[in-house]
């Protein structure tokens, strides 16, 4: 792994981003389709905030989308 | 009475349908919309899961959703823990633009059995928050009145466990929560038949909520009509106040001038 970067966990699958990754380069990593809304480490993060939400090494990030349900 | 005359109260939002539908397990989108279009509920339900390689299928559902221009209750299914529940609840509400949730805490993954014991304390946390909470419980009345001492304005309690399909299975219990409790009751999960709605509307239930018992019928829009029906032929019968059960029968016809009467 690059020394230069973070290891964090999006929806369970382990990607490598930048030292200064903020959330929207993990939305960015996936390429997750709107709508959607973000939580770090089980944390709600407004979607105002993604692009300032800074991430750290080994961040848990989950994205959600619409789906059904009863 | 008319729906006009006889609106679902729920925190203070009237609703002209007491039945709420599920989204899930439909045969295809358009069954499901076909269902909502002759059923009418008063709000669909639907959830938040991490998307799938084939992200169409969320947009998809996303524009159906809009489509039906049916208010939205988004769910905490399949959350474990009270912060499981807040972010999840947090997150439905930048998604689905609404305050109200319907509270699922998951005590047991065999029995979809809610957490009673975290339930309360989850409730009364996303209240706090400014959600309106729909919550999901058992049929315990002392859980039922915890959750409106927090500031449920209404509680679900189930009839069974969610999928079954059994119906009431404990209507001692029900109807027992019917007469102690004040707010709002709306029956969810558990529900097979018609007849099991109906059941619990006679008995004085606000609404019910159901999903399962629609979409894995074999034609579930009509199986959707027949729902609605059984939601207002018992919510009517409730208004109209039963007789009551008699021990020994009773002639309908009058007996006075019954023909051949005492003739050899």
């Amino acid at each position: 792994m690059k020394t230069n970067a973070i290891t964090v966990a999006i929806n369970g699958s382990i990607h490598h981003l930048k030292a200064n990754a903020t959330l929207n380069d993990a939305i960015e990593a996936i390429g997750i389709k709107p709508p959607f809304a973000a939580a770090v480490n089980l944390q709600f993060v407004h979607r105002q905030n993604h692009a300032q939400h800074r991430l750290c090494d080994n961040d848990i990030v989950e994205l959600i989308s619409p789906i059904t349900g009863g | 009475m008319s729906t006009k005359t006889d609106p679902l109260v729920l925190y203070g939002e009237s609703f002209q349908s007491r039945l709420m539908l599920g989204t899930s397990r439909y045969p295809s989108p358009k069954i499901l919309m076909q269902s909502v279009d002759l059923a009418q509920p008063c709000m669909l339900t639907a959830s938040l899961r991490r998307q799938a390689a084939n992200a169409d299928s969320s947009q998809d559902f996303w524009k159906l959703l809009q489509d039906m221009k049916t208010p939205v209750l988004p769910n905490t299914a399949g959350c474990h823990t009270i912060q499981e529940v807040i972010t999840t609840a947090e997150m439905a509400r930048e998604v689905f633009q609404t305050d109200w949730i319907k509270l699922e805490l998951i005590g047991d993954d065999y029995t979809l059995q809610p957490d009673t014991l975290g339930l309360p304390d989850a409730a009364h946390q996303l209240i706090q928050r400014g959600f309106k909470v729909l919550p999901y419980s058992t049929d315990d009345l002392v859980l039922c009145q915890k959750l409106i001492d927090v500031g449920c304005q209404a509680v679900m309690p189930w009839a069974a466990p969610i999928g079954t399909g059994k119906g009431p299975i404990n209507p001692y219990a029900l109807k027992n929560l019917r007469e102690r409790l004040d707010v709002p009751l709306i029956v969810d999960a558990g529900l097979g038949l018609p007849s099991h709605a109906c059941q619990v509307m006679e008995w004085g239930y606000d609404a019910v909520l159901l999903n399962t018992a629609v979409a894995l019928a074999q034609d579930p829009v009509a199986m959707a009509n027949a729902f609605a029906l059984a939601v207002k032929a018992g919510r009517s019968a409730f208004l109209s106040g039963p007789m009551q059960e008699q021990e020994s029968a009773q002639a309908s016809t009058p007996v006075i001038g019954t023909p051949f009467w005492h003739q050899p």
